[in-house]
Parts: structure tokens; C-alpha cells; sequence
């Protein structure tokens, strides 16, 4: 503690300009990032903005690009502060070096504004817990850019830019700080005296940084809260945008791996002659637990690796299945072993004499991340030095973790981030397994002269994959007599992030939640929204069954129980509104409504449906109301929450992962199916800027949706779905709408 | 050695005919415009136009596209002006992480050539490709902008 404290520190270098950054860590970590970002033609001493003296603003950003916007986002955040013309602005990825990690995220936990999420742990190398673990993230996920980055660094960095600005112009004119206007780009003074940021850059590099600059208020801004256009989106319409998989190197070997379809299972032998004999093949690399081929292409190494029949020792998991599974978990549920989570008064008691109790289980799949671009990561070993090309969601993190793995110090590893074709927390570190595509590809290129590029292929992505946890939960109620829920227990299986994913925000005067743990081997990895896409559709759809059971609308029973909760009555409010909650609907049509709150951004969803003539459920509409404190970019944002409603209906009508003989079932697209765009619902998305703490943008629009379109099959048929996906059963239609 | 017209300009392909033109375009070209997404036919990430028709490149061996034009997404530009289903993109910001895109593109520029004002029902029809990001509501604003333009 001691050796680090906050600053704000700005500086000055060789070619002129200014640089403010903003960090928890010590100096010597802010002059060596300082050196990182120093370019010729603008000075820095800094980590988040360099002013160049052609007047160019550049905002480092040190989070990952995957889509949701976060290139854009953070620099829009800075330049609103430091009055910045906007055409003006562009972003740089910050490098993988401590110099960028979290430090905002640190300034939030030091304060007692955030605890340590227990997605974090497991994914820091260096030191051992708490700050100096936040210290080496770099990591993009939980919705952390805008929350903490954003709102605790950038902001800062960009207020305090502007006002040594200002104190430079001051100094200059010798006016009075008070006389001068910053905006555009641009100081001027009544006098007709004025001055581009760039041209005072190199002056205003020679005053300290304000302590604690004032933030402008919301009516002020001009850059935030406008639908800017995103800077990673033109080489993304042209093909020049490189992913991962897009390395191509001199001499470069391609990879295609086959790990032991059976979890814990090992290599027993593989004779390679069939696969050497074909053309382009390399080698063939032999792992105790996979094989795989090296060629001087990808089809080359995948066709020679289809001819191997390795001979697999399928270990102690070779008898698993998904209903033993299943079996397995209810039966924990059943025992009642279980741990303690969280709660208020007694729901035991509460049950015992409550007259009208509703108990139900509900299930829900193991689900695969399934991203566009499947794992895939470049290695290339020279001497003692490691390159890396590869997509990930914490750059630094990965870096350690590659430095760990070939036990090479951290600054003989180069790692070059690469656009990435979806996160959703696959590209993240795992607590079970370390960021095993980018180790498996380090430990191929040992073996192996020049580049190599590893790629799994899309059976080996889906087989392979970290999962989002099947779960089993028993859900329990008591309603009292005037139809509201005195008693409420929540029991399920295996616990993972973030903590917070159970509760809910009913005023419920008892309250349980409890969980087994240790019933499944399968690879647990977060899911996009990790814990909230289970019990999202868990907790909202019991809440619709008890809303029946005490013959309430289930949109009204909601918000009798959100009485203490004005915003989230707020949203559900809105979204019912939209949706003309209680206007009939054509017929053969019927709603259903789910809220939660996610990340700290708070959604609520309806979805209109119907059925096929084959009894198969289609969602024709979605509204949803969002309440994420504030918006940065409202473009991104309603994309982010409509992208993330398709990402939970895909889990919702099709997503199934399941487990037979210890492996996994699925393979490739055609039996993981997903909503294309015939299945996509028009889906309208309005915001409340209650001005709370900001939430997160890419989770929160995957969650409610599961439960809302259940829900309104279930008022569509009366029957009532406790067991995803919905394409496993067939529904038959009531008369009439809902 | 196969001869296909890539973009305009032949090029020498040393491979054998049945490996999918998809690998062809990507590991023997270095084209990486066009994507791999499932290998299978099922996802649309690796959509090409040949002779003008989209076709999913992952499952047409290289041989069979001997002699003729294969147009990817690195073709579609004239100079530096961007075709106008690459600037509807831009327009509508449609990619998230973009992956999809190349193959969403393809089969876009080859629907509204076949179709210059494709119905809801012919945009349905036509884009069967995956976006696992689900940005299917501006995939759809852009093509309609696209066929206005
Ligand atoms: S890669 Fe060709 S259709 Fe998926
Ligand atoms: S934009 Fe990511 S898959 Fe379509």
C-alpha cells in the first residue's frame, strides 16, 4: 500500500504535447507507461490521453474490443470532459503491460464501492490477493470498461487535461483562468486571443494536474449520450480487420488439435504414419491428454488429424451422462446438504405454517460460447523470447499467464492483440482451466521451427469449450392472504459469479438461497452474464407461477412486490407500457414479462409469441426497458441490448449442450443451432437515465428474455416450461390470446 | 496447379481440387477476408460470390472453381469508394465483433443483385447466415437502406 497511491500525472516529451493519465501505481509504472505510448509528433507521460501539437487528441484505451463498443465508449467519456472536438479523437489499444491494468477498478475496491467479483479470482498471476491482484488486470468483462475505467479514470484524465489547458492559456495571455473558454478543441479569451489544444500542449505538459478536477453535469455534455459513430467498424465492412485467426507470418505451420473427447481422459497411443504420409503434414505432436498435426495449412492439418484414430484412456468419466447428471443434482438438492448462501428471516419457519405453498423444479443445459471466431492463437519461440497473436479479454492477464506457462519472464513475452470474433467470456481466464488455447498453442510451438498457428476447429470449439453450468434448482414459496410472498426459497446447484446473480429485489419478507456444490466434472467457464442466465430464468419464472397461483396479472404481482424498489418499478412500469401490457393481442398471441437487474444496469423485458403449426414456439416482438444509470453511446447500447436478447433467446429455443458416454454431443451449428435472422424478433429498446451508478451494457440484454418468453407461453398454452431449451418440447395452443 | 479469378485477377492456386476453396482463398492466397466459422456449410461466415452467386466457400472444393470468378470481400470495393452495401454497413453500424460480417456482406451484395427491393420475406430467405452477436436488426436496416441507395 504504501509504495502506491493515486495520481493523476501528466507530462511532457521530446516532440511536444501533452499526456494525462490516471492510475493507482507507482511512479515508476506511470514512466515506463509513458514510454509505451510515446510516439514521435506528441509527447506523453501519460497512460489514457496524448495531445499532439497538430492538435490530434488520442485516448489510450486499455480494454478489448469484442463488439460492444468499449473503443469508442471510453475515448467519448474522456473527450466529453476535456472538451474535445470529436473529429479530432482517435483510439489507441493500450499494450498488455502492468503500466495499463485496472487501476480504476483498484480505486473502487479501495474505496468500499466494490468488492473483489468472484469472477476475478483465478485470473491474475502475480502476487497473491486483493490489490495486487487488481494491479495485472486488464481484463474486459463484467461489464467493467465504462463502469470503472470509464467513470474513474477517463473522466478524470480528460477534466484535468482541460484545466492545465486552461492554466496554460492563463499563464500565456496573462488573463485570469476564469476568462478563458475551452470547447472544440480550442481555447480562446474575450480579447480575440486563442489557441488550439495543440498548439498550448506543450505549455499546459509544464503545470501539475489538478488533485480533483470538477466533472461537467449530464445537461452539459455534447459527445456523450450521442450515437457517435463506432472507430473499429470500417475495417470490419472491408476484410481488413485482423482477427486471430488472420496471423499470417513468414513461415508459419498450421495447428489442428484433438484433446480427449472425454473430460479427464488421456492419450494411451496414436499411430502418426497416416497422417505423416499426406501431403503438407509437419508432425504430429503428442500430449498425455491430445494430439496434433502440424501443416503447412489449416485443411492440410485437419484433414491428416481426421485420419489419425488416436486410442483415448476415457479415464473415470467415461460412464457420465446428462440424466446422470441431472439425477445427480436433484438428489444433492434433495438431501438438503447445502450451503448456506444468503437470506433475511426465517423461511424455514415461514413454510412450515404457511397454508399456500407453490414449489417447482426447473432445470437448464450446459451451454457452449460458441463465438464466430473459434480458439485459435499464434505462437512463435525464439531463443528464450515468446510472440503471441491471439484474441483475449484481458491482454495483460494472458501475458502473464503465457510468461507462467513457458516460464519465461514477462518481459520476454510479446503479446499482440488481435481483433477477437466474440468474448462472451471465452476469451477470459477460468478459474478450472488457465486460457488453455493459448497454452495449448505455446506448447506446440516448442515443438515446432517458426511461427505456428494453433486453431481448433469448430467440433474441437464446441467440444472443448468452458461451459455455462447445467443447473438444477428446487424453488419454493409461501403466499399469504392477500397474495403476496411471505416466504421464499431459492436452492440450485454449483455457485459461480457474480455473488449477487441470486438475489432479487421483491421485498420478500423471509428469504432463502442455498446450493449444492461438487456435482459435476464438466469445465465450468463464465457465460456471458455468467450466473444471471440461469437464474434469471429460474427466479422470473417461479415469480410468473406464483403470480398465477395468487391469480394476479404477473406484471402487476411484479410490481406490488417492488414497492422499495422505485427504479426497477420504474422499468418494469416502462416496458409494460411499451409492450400495451393490457391491450388483448391478435389472437393465437400471448406476452410474458421478466425483469432483473445486471451489472448494475436493470432490465425488464416482454416478449410477444406464437406458436408454429408444428407446436414450436416463435417470438415475434420484444420490448425492452433499461435502466443503466446513464448511456454513453445509445447506438451501441440498444445494440448491445438487442445482440444480448438474441444471445439468451439462442439459449432460450435451442441452446443444449449435453453429455453422453462422458462427451460432449454436439459438434457444429447444424446441432447447435442458432437464431438466425428469420428467428430474430423486432425488438424495441428504451432507456431511463435515472443518473445511478453506471451499469453494464453487453450482459444485461442476454438474461431476462428466457423467462419472459416462457412466461408468455405459458399464457399462450397454460403450460408451464421449468426445463430449457424450448425446441425439446412441443406446445399446444389454448383458444385466443392472453 | 488450378487458375481462379480472384477479384479480377487470376491467380495460380497450388493445391489439390478437393481442398475447399475457403482454404484456398485463406492459407494458400492469404486473402483472410473470408472467414472459417463451422467448416460444415451451416453458419455463412465463409460466403464468396462465384460467377455472382453467394456460395458458402468452406464446401466448394477449389477445383470445381477453375476458370471462374470468385469476387470476396476485399473485391467489393471500386478504388476506394466502398460498394454500397459496405457503406450501408457503416451507416447502420452494423458489425459487433464483426466475424460474421465479410459472409453477411456477400450474401447482401448478392441478394440485392439478383433482387434490387428484396421483400422482408426475400431478406429472410436470402440471410441465413449465423451472427452470434445477434445483430440481425441492423443487418436488416442496412440491406434495406442498401437497396434504396
Ligand atoms: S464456414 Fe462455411 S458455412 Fe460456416
Ligand atoms: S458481428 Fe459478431 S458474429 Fe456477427
Amino acid at each position: 500500500m504504501i509504495s502506491r497511491r493515486f495520481v493523476i500525472f501528466s507530462g511532457i516529451a521530446a516532440a511536444g504535447g501533452l499526456a494525462v493519465g490516471y492510475a493507482l501505481t507507482p511512479f515508476s509504472t506511470l514512466e515506463r507507461a509513458a514510454q509505451l505510448v510515446a510516439k514521435e509528433g506528441a509527447a506523453s507521460l501519460g497512460a489514457w490521453v496524448r495531445i499532439g501539437s497538430d492538435n490530434s487528441v488520442t485516448v489510450i484505451v486499455p480494454h478489448s474490443e469484442m463488439g460492444q463498443g468499449v473503443h469508442t465508449a471510453l475515448p467519448m467519456m474522456l473527450a466529453e470532459e476535456l472538451d474535445a472536438d470529436w473529429s479530432l479523437v482517435s483510439m489507441e489499444q493500450a499494450p498488455p503491460d502492468v503500466a495499463f491494468a485496472n487501476g480504476a477498478m483498484v480505486r473502487e475496491y479501495l474505496r468500499g464501492d466494490m468488492s473483489i467479483p468472484g469472477w476475478m479470482s483465478g485470473v491474475t498471476e502475480f502476487g497473491s490477493r486483493k490489490i495486487a491482484e487488481l494491479t495485472h488486470l486488464q481484463i474486459t468483462g463484467g461489464s467493467t470498461a465504462v463502469r470503472y475505467t470509464g467513470v474513474r479514470a477517463m473522466r478524470v484524465a480528460g477534466a484535468a487535461a482541460r484545466r492545465m489547458l486552461i492554466k496554460a492559456a492563463a499563464a500565456a495571455w496573462n488573463v485570469s483562468e476564469g476568462e478563458i473558454e475551452a470547447k472544440q478543441s480550442r481555447l480562446s479569451h474575450k480579447s480575440g486571443k486563442n489557441a488550439t489544444y495543440g498548439e498550448m500542449a506543450v505549455a499546459a505538459a509544464a503545470f501539475d494536474p489538478p488533485v480533483d478536477p470538477p466533472l461537467k453535469a449530464k445537461k452539459d455534455y455534447k459527445i456523450v449520450g450521442t450515437p457517435m459513430k463506432r472507430f473499429d467498424i470500417p475495417a470490419k465492412v472491408d476484410g481488413s480487420a485482423k482477427y486471430g485467426i488472420d496471423v499470417r507470418q513468414p513461415n508459419m505451420s498450421f495447428a489442428v488439435i484433438a484433446a480427449s473427447p472425454v473430460y479427464g481422459g488421456t492419450l494411451k497411443s496414436v499411430d502418426e504414419k497416416p497422417a505423416m504420409a499426406m501431403r503438407g503434414v509437419k508432425k504430429v505432436v503428442k500430449f498425455p491428454d491430445a494430439v496434433v498435426v502440424v501443416a503447412d495449412n489449416t485443411w492440410r492439418a485437419k484433414e491428416a488429424l481426421l485420419a489419425l484414430q488416436p486410442i483415448w484412456d476415457d479415464g473415470e468419466n467415461a460412464n457420465l451422462t446428462q440424466a446422470s447428471i441431472f439425477e445427480g443434482m436433484t438428489a444433492a438438492l434433495k438431501k438438503g446438504d447445502l450451503t448456506e448462501d444468503y437470506g433475511n428471516g426465517d423461511v424455514d419457519d415461514a413454510l412450515k405454517s404457511a397454508k399456500n405453498v407453490v414449489e417447482s423444479l426447473y432445470r437448464v443445459p450446459y451451454l457452449a460460447h460458441a463465438t464466430m471466431e473459434v480458439m485459435n492463437c499464434t505462437a512463435h519461440f525464439e531463443g528464450d523470447k515468446l510472440t503471441l497473436w491471439g484474441g483475449f479479454q484481458d491482454g495483460l492477464g494472458s501475458r502473464a499467464a503465457a510468461a507462467k506457462f513457458a516460464g519465461l519472464a514477462i518481459e520476454n513475452v510479446t503479446l499482440h492483440h488481435m481483433a477477437m470474433g466474440g468474448g462472451f467470456g471465452r476469451r477470459g481466464r477460468q478459474r478450472q482451466r488457465t486460457i488453455d488455447y493459448l497454452e495449448r498453442a505455446i506448447a506446440v510451438a516448442r515443438q515446432v521451427e517458426g511461427p505456428v498457428q494453433l486453431v481448433f476447429t469448430r467440433e474441437e470449439d464446441m467440444t472443448q469449450d468452458n461451459y455455462r453450468q447445467a443447473s438444477v434448482a428446487w424453488m419454493k414459496a409461501a403466499l399469504d392472504d392477500d397474495g403476496k410472498v411471505n416466504a421464499w426459497l431459492h436452492t440450485f446447484t454449483e455457485k459461480h459469479d457474480p455473488p449477487e446473480a441470486v438475489r432479487v429485489n421483491y421485498g420478500f419478507a423471509n428469504q432463502a438461497v442455498r446450493y449444492a456444490t461438487g456435482t459435476n466434472p464438466v469445465p465450468w467457464g463464465s457465460w456471458r452474464s455468467v450466473d444471471h442466465s440461469q437464474h434469471g430464468f429460474f427466479i422470473e419464472s417461479f415469480m410468473d407461477e406464483l403470480a398465477y397461483a395468487a391469480k394476479t396479472d404477473p406484471f402487476e404481482f411484479r410490481r406490488a412486490h417492488l414497492a422499495d424498489a422505485p427504479r426497477h418499478r420504474a422499468v418494469l412500469e416502462l416496458a409494460a407500457s411499451m409492450a400495451g401490457w393490457s391491450n388483448p393481442r391478435q389472437p393465437g398471441r400471448a406476452m410474458g414479462i421478466a425483469i432483473r437487474e445486471i451489472f448494475g444496469t436493470i432490465v425488464a423485458q416482454v416478449a410477444e409469441v406464437s406458436l408454429t403449426n408444428d407446436g414450436r414456439v416463435r417470438v415475434h416482438r420484444m420490448w425492452s426497458a433499461v435502466d443503466p444509470g446513464e448511456v454513453i453511446n445509445p447506438a451501441t447500447f440498444t445494440a448491445q441490448i438487442q445482440g444480448g436478447a438474441i444471445y439468451g433467446l439462442t439459449a432460450a429455443l435451442y441452446g443444449e449442450i449435453s453429455i453422453d458416454k462422458g462427451r460432449v454431443v454436439q459438434q457444429n451449428f447444424p446441432d447447435y443451432e442458432m437464431v438466425r435472422m428469420a428467428d430474430a424478433p423486432e425488438h424495441e429498446v428504451r432507456f431511463i437515465e435515472s443518473g445511478a451508478r453506471t451499469g453494464g451494457a453487453g450482459e444485461p440484454g442476454t438474461v431476462p428474455v428466457a423467462a419472459a418468453v416462457a412466461n408468455a407461453v405459458f399464457a399462450l398454452t397454460g403450460q408451464r416450461v421449468r426445463e430449457l431449451p424450448l425446441m425439446k418440447a412441443k406446445f399446444i395452443g389454448k383458444t385466443g390470446g392472453s | 496447379m488450378i487458375t481462379i479469378h480472384v477479384n479480377g485477377t487470376p491467380q495460380q492456386v497450388d493445391a489439390e481440387d478437393g481442398m475447399p476453396l475457403l482454404w484456398a482463398i485463406r492459407d494458400v492466397l492469404n486473402m483472410t477476408g473470408t472467414k472459417y466459422g463451422c467448416g460444415v456449410g451451416a453458419c455463412g461466415a465463409c460466403t464468396v460470390l462465384i460467377d455472382g452467386v453467394a456460395m458458402r466457400s468452406c464446401s466448394f472444393p477449389v477445383g470445381l472453381a477453375a476458370g471462374k470468378d470468385v469476387t470476396t470481400i476485399e473485391g467489393l470495393k471500386t478504388g476506394d469508394t466502398l460498394h454500397k452495401v459496405q457503406q450501408a454497413w457503416i451507416d447502420a453500424q452494423v458489425p459487433q465483433c464483426g466475424y460474421c460480417q465479410s459472409g453477411q456482406i456477400m450474401a447482401a451484395v448478392a441478394l440485392l443483385q439478383e433482387k434490387s427491393r428484396p421483400t422482408e420475406a426475400d431478406v429472410e430467405e436470402a440471410m441465413t447466415n449465423i451472427c452470434r452477436c445477434g445483430a440481425y436488426t441492423q443487418i436488416r436496416a442496412a440491406i434495406n437502406a442498401a437497396a434504396r441507395a
